[in-house]
């Protein structure tokens, strides 16, 4: 019988980060920011199908970038968790922290323990309640690395870049349609193409919305947002009213 | 006989799947936090016998009653728990939202009644959120006839759920109303439903009364009269109360979603029913 070889632990930890930043790397982007009245998110994903923005729950969104089958996993084990949390105390005890910490520990021991480290990044962003609600964002790295973000955060290949680009660009207190062309700019800013809404996932944490604040932005929504207007503005004007969260 | 897996492969497969083809949050609670599921029965306790008593002696919901309109379902209750000869609650509240286009109400042990709708609501949001779509009208019907069944045993201890679901079909494009017995059975009522204590007095009237493809405040002078006439006839349903302000609970269901009556047009037409009633009974008096 063959004696397995000697990896040292340096070695091995560094081999599954770069396999995990890797895989990510292939992956399209996304990016979140806090804009007047909640929170947007907007990633490039030309699936209307498949999301990478999900609701958790009432004032929690997740999104995730990389491999989906695995951060499709993390996405119902974080309904799962708030679910049941929610049902045991009360809704306002669900909070976008603890979930952050439960999605922290998972991939944590899943990088140090599995032999193939989950190829993904989440983030998990909750709204605050009221005017002057303090939002928070938790990015969450393949090896359970945890931070917290302020006003804007970014995943997936082209995330420094989209970043460096907010850093320069953000504004606080942005109307939703600034925001919308902002966060659809700065996902362009490696690429020398245009994005048209087919390519993209948008949703938004609304805080003036009624219990569930998280609501996707249709086609019809987004031209309009973006100015691609072709007559159809009246969609633009339905930011206040009430289609069922969570349906495409 | 082959050496390795003795099982055959859909089989080892369908142990995979196990964990990620539950969309119900029932089954995961059940699972996961049974000390959060709420009891089917209590053990080593049994029913006292028909010949004592009574029933356990614990709150009650009594009436509730909802019928379709030309829009959709109006769906109704009135205000009070009753527990034994006493009034257990003067303010409950009998019918919830379920999800943006149905509504439970519930009547029978007030306790039990409110964890289930509470575990309906949540049960429906949580597919919603993991499926990415909502269930069919029918397919949420079905399942709060499991979720009753799996209350049998309390049941026949004396803790009986008998909710009234409805809600709007966005398929069909009309209102449906689904009745319960205690053992899960479900049947669908194409006009109005009504059951509690006063459910008999309330269906009574609404036999009388009830037109199809009424308006919306038709209906709602209809469930007026109707639970009314309950809180006549039944000593456990509560009236219309100018006293303490308290009046029943109506609710629409239409295909813009769910909505509460809201209460000011409650109260008039309860105070309209009540007048005209009172007139009737001045008028009589005078001639007889």
């Amino acid at each position: 019988m063959p004696l397995p070889y000697y990896v040292s632990p340096e070695q091995m930890m560094k081999d599954k980060a770069e396999y995990a930043r890797k895989g990510i790397a292939r992956g399209r982007s996304m990016m979140a920011l806090e804009y007047r009245d909640g929170i947007l998110l907007v990633a490039e994903n030309p699936s209307t199908l498949l999301h990478k923005i999900s609701e958790i729950y009432d004032r929690i969104a997740f999104a995730g970038v990389g491999k989906y089958n695995e951060f499709e996993n993390l996405r119902v084990a974080g309904v799962r968790h708030a679910d049941i949390k929610g049902y045991s105390y009360h809704r306002e005890d669900v909070t976008a922290k603890a979930l952050a910490n439960a999605y922290s520990q998972a991939l944590g021991n899943i990088f140090t323990e599995g032999i193939k480290p989950f190829e993904v990044e989440v983030l998990v962003v909750e709204v605050g309640e009221g005017p002057n609600g303090k939002n928070e964002m938790y990015h969450i790295l393949y090896d359970g690395t945890i931070e917290d973000e302020l006003h804007y955060a970014a995943m997936g290949g082209q995330a420094d870049e989209i970043r460096r680009f907010l850093k320069d660009h953000y504004r606080e207190g942005m109307a939703l349609a600034d925001a919308v062309q902002l966060g659809v700019r700065a996902l362009t800013v490696t690429q020398n193409k245009t994005l048209t809404e087919r390519d993209l996932e948008v949703a938004l944490l609304d805080r003036n919305r009624e219990r569930r604040k998280f609501r996707r932005i249709a086609d019809a929504e987004l031209r309009s947002l973006l100015g691609r207007g072709d007559g159809s503005g009246g969609d633009g004007s339905r930011a206040g009213d009430r289609p069922a969260a969570g349906k495409p | 006989m082959p050496l390795g897996n003795p099982y055959p492969m859909h089989e080892r497969w369908q142990g995979l799947f196990g964990n990620y083809l539950t969309t119900s949050f029932v089954d995961i609670l059940r699972a996961q936090s049974p000390e959060a599921f709420p009891p089917a029965a209590f053990q080593g306790w049994s029913a006292p016998s028909l010949d004592a008593q009574g029933p356990l002696l614990v709150p009650r919901g009594t009436t509730i009653l909802a019928l379709r309109y030309l829009d959709g379902v109006i769906v109704a209750g009135d205000r009070q728990a009753t527990e034994g000869y006493q009034v257990a609650h003067r303010r409950i509240e009998k019918v919830y939202k379920a999800d943006d286009h149905s509504a439970i109400a519930i009547a029978g042990a007030a306790g039990p009644s409110i964890e289930m709708a509470r575990l309906f609501q949540t049960e429906l949001e949580h597919y919603e959120k993991v499926e990415g779509d909502g269930l069919s009208l029918e397919g949420k019907a079905n399942k709060l006839a499991q979720m009753i069944r799996m209350n049998l045993p309390a049941a026949m201890q004396g803790l009986v759920v008998v909710p009234i679901f409805a809600g709007f079909d966005l398929k069909r494009g009309e209102g449906r109303i689904f009745k319960y017995d205690i053992t899960g059975g479900r049947y669908e009522e194409t006009e109005y439903y009504a059951t509690g204590s006063g459910g008999k007095d309330a269906r009574t009237t609404l036999k009388k009364l009830y037109r199809s493809g009424c308006s919306r405040s038709d209906g709602v002078r209809m469930t007026a009269e109707a639970l009314v006439d309950a809180a006549e006839e039944d000593v456990g349903t509560g009236g219309p109360d100018p006293i303490h302000g308290i009046y029943p609970s109506m609710k629409v269901i239409t295909r813009t979603g769910f909505e509460e009556v809201p209460e000011a047009e409650v109260r008039s037409q309860c105070d309209a029913v009540l007048a005209a009633r009172r007139e009737a009974n001045s008028q009589g008096a005078k001639s007889g």
